[in-house]
């Protein structure tokens, strides 16, 4: 082998080297980003799939009144690191699933500064989401409440009477998170 | 196939820097190699150190040792010192040394980029040793590092994501280093089914780290963005998930203990024929089963969160897509034993070790099946018999095929023979003193002893006490293993080009010890 010869097959195998390199560190990349691309996609698939979106009303299908069976309702009401006094005003409904029923929540800002926070729900059992029917609830807007603000706030809903017989108690639970950078 | 070109890498070695400036520039693969190996041996013993810290609070019930919050963050460095700081690095040291000599390469693809590779090791480890000395701490969310907790815990927690952030980077630069000089450098008539199957696991293990490693960094970076940018990722109260780390986590986790496994699998294909004297059994179906698993690995991550309330569509489908993995891994376990089957078996102490990778990894994967069975998880989830499940498959499965690779090629790295009786000594202790320290968690796993947790109710004192007895044993047996390597490095038997009259492989054609520079022209393969 000439000494050319060698150089040149030298500056394939590099070439050669240096394009692996490349098209390994792009994979790289595409996979770094692969974890910031699950949030969008998987908004964009619920959306797509219809799958439930817990910060708009549901609606009724049936409006069918079970009346051989009722469910006790516990209202839970919790706040996160916030100056706020949140408490439901009647903590346990007993109710009949397809009945339609109206709640009142008290909330009140305790500081003396204006603020905006988001109430996000958490079921228990967990299953009993999908039954739960909002038809209208503080928690699907931001709440801003001024100084010493003082509100009572209304959830309405129905309880779909396909929910499984065995399940008698369903705890909601609302958490209000606060807003930073006051909401806008 | 490229045509052999020999490489000008002829520098006089009396011009090579010496001393430790030899290292900090150090582009010879056997030196980096070198490098590795030390470095992952030095954080195993911090990692061990670790642990038995967490064996004596655990040697009785009731606190005697160290504070709860002490102890959450000793259980959090321990996973992940050992398991980025010893197992990883070990891998690639040992790549680094043999698969160039395996492959018939004058190098690695990238000698510079190796050495930053291993210079950002030093790095990561000071920072995650060094966060138990800030205020509030070092990361004590447990190595999973799951949110919220790891959304709230103090600067510690910021040097623990820092440090996985380089750990990240040198193994993905690693792993494409690997990649490319098995793709590229092999010797003429190398073809990839003629390759040794240490080279092949290690290719699927590249390929493995270059598609999930970038996922772990994706993931900590949200979670450093969400404590410091206000970012809402896995915190609820922004609308973000933690659910969502988790599964970032896990894409990573699962093929990451394949990372972890492979190469083992690959290094006990290499003992087993040399001691048996026969060729492998099944070649091809070793390295389709490598393959298989290292697919398969990308579609079970879930099996880690069968209690975060998924549908059970979900649960089913990852619980069969986790027994699927039992039968190419079973493929591999029937290999070995077939490979044994009226063979010329001698037991020198890398055979020992690979047989006994054999047994011990088939009670973890055994006892793994048993917890991919969704009913079965739920119950056992975060107990002991977890952590006597993995560390199973880890410690006695990866660290013992590690074992059994160091004492199988150390002859021909320092042209000596070691102290087989000092060695035999040490495999026979590490065997004794593991399944003394895991077997009790087993039982008291099943009985329902929580992980994580630095007390306990009386009853499961007596098993705790063995297993810390088992511990302290098996960390001071490591301390043999130090001194039979010092031992051989400085001297004994001088050992032959073939040291063992069973190898095949053109690491056997070369000098032991090897010249600094091998393969400068390629040898030919038939």
């Amino acid at each position: 082998m000439t000494d050319p010869q060698m150089a040149t097959d030298r500056r394939e195998a590099d070439k050669a080297k240096r394009t692996l390199l490349l098209k390994f560190s792009g994979v790289a990349v595409l996979m770094f980003a692969f974890g910031y691309l699950l949030v969008p996609l998987y908004e964009s698939i619920c959306q797509a799939a219809g799958l439930r979106d817990i910060d708009a009303p549901d609606s009724v299908t049936s409006t069918q009144i079970d009346a051989t069976r009722s469910v006790r309702l516990e209202l839970d009401a919790n706040v996160s690191r916030l100056p706020w006094r949140f408490r439901a005003e009647t903590p346990i409904v007993e109710m009949h699933p397809g009945q339609l029923v109206n709640v009142l929540y008290e909330v009140e800002n305790t500081s003396g500064r204006a603020m905006t926070a988001q109430a996000v729900p958490s079921y228990g059992p967990a299953l009993a989401a999908e039954y739960v029917r909002k038809l209208e609830c503080f928690c699907f807007t931001r709440q801003s409440f001024g100084p010493y603000e003082k509100r009572r706030m209304p959830v309405v809903f129905v309880l779909d009477p396909r929910l499984p017989r065995d399940v008698a108690t369903i705890t909601l639970s609302y958490s209000f998170f606060e807003v930073e950078g006051n909401g806008s | 196939m490229q045509t052999p070109i020999p490489l000008d890498i002829d520098v006089p070695s009396q011009q090579a820097p010496k001393g430790i400036l030899r290292w900090l520039t150090a582009t010879n693969h056997k030196d980096i190699g070198t490098l590795y190996l030390g470095f992952s041996f030095a954080m195993f013993l911090v990692g061990g150190l670790m642990a038995l810290m967490i064996r004596a609070e655990l040697f009785q019930p009731g606190l005697q040792i160290v504070q709860p919050e002490l102890f959450n963050e000793l259980t959090t460095l321990h996973g992940l010192i050992m398991v980025f700081g010893a197992l990883m690095p070990a891998f690639v040291g040992l790549a680094n040394w043999q698969i160039p000599m395996m492959i018939g390469a004058a190098d690695m693809a990238f000698p510079r980029l190796n050495n930053f590779s291993f210079w950002l090791l030093p790095p990561a480890a000071l920072l995650l040793v060094g966060s138990l000395f800030v205020p509030g701490g070092a990361n004590a969310a447990g190595w999973t590092l799951y949110p919220p907790l790891s959304v709230q815990m103090g600067p510690g927690m910021d040097m623990g994501i820092f440090a996985i952030h380089l750990l990240g980077v040198s193994s993905i630069l690693g792993a494409i280093n690997i990649a490319t000089t098995i793709l590229n450098m092999r010797a003429p008539g190398m073809s990839l089914m003629k390759m040794p199957l240490f080279v092949w696991t290690w290719l699927v293990t590249a390929f493995l780290l270059i598609a999930v490693m970038p996922v772990l960094a994706g993931g900590v970076t949200m979670l450093l963005t969400d404590r410091h940018f206000g970012t809402h990722f896995f915190n609820a109260a922004g609308g973000g998930d933690p659910v969502l780390f988790q599964h970032l986590f896990w894409f990573f986790g699962h093929p990451e203990v394949y990372i972890l496994i492979l190469p083992a699998f690959g290094l006990v294909s290499q003992v087993v024929p040399t001691f048996a004297r026969k060729p492998l059994f099944g070649y091809r179906s070793m390295v389709f089963a490598t393959c298989a698993i290292g697919i398969l690995g990308f579609s079970v991550w879930a099996h880690h969160m069968f209690t975060v309330g998924m549908p059970v569509a979900g649960q089913l489908f990852f619980m069969y897509a986790t027994l699927l993995i039992a039968v190419p891994t079973g493929m591999k376990v029937f290999s070995w034993l077939a490979t044994m089957w009226e063979g010329a078996l001698s037991f020198e102490t890398p055979m020992l070790f690979a047989v006994g990778f054999v047994f011990v990894f088939v009670v973890g994967g055994l006892t793994g099946v048993m917890l991919a069975i969704v009913p079965v998880d739920i119950q056992l989830h975060q107990t002991y018999y977890v952590v006597a499940h993995f560390h199973y498959t880890m410690v006695a499965g990866s660290l013992f095929a590690l074992f059994a690779g160091t004492y199988y090629w150390l002859p021909k790295w320092t042209g000596h023979m070691y102290d087989e009786t000092l060695a035999r000594s040490h495999f026979w202790l590490s065997m004794i003193f593991f399944n003394l320290t895991f077997i009790p968690m087993f039982i008291v796993g099943i009985a329902g002893m929580p992980r994580r947790i630095p007390d306990y109710p009386l009853q499961f004192a007596d098993f705790n006490m063995a297993a810390s007895i088992g511990a302290a044993g098996f960390g001071l047996s490591q301390l043999l293993f130090l001194y039979t390597v010092i031992k051989c490095v400085r001297g004994g038997k001088a050992a032959s080009a073939q040291v063992w009259d069973g190898a095949k492989g053109l690491e056997w054609t070369l000098p032991s010890p090897p010249p600094h520079h091998t393969f400068k022209t390629p040898p030919v393969i038939a």
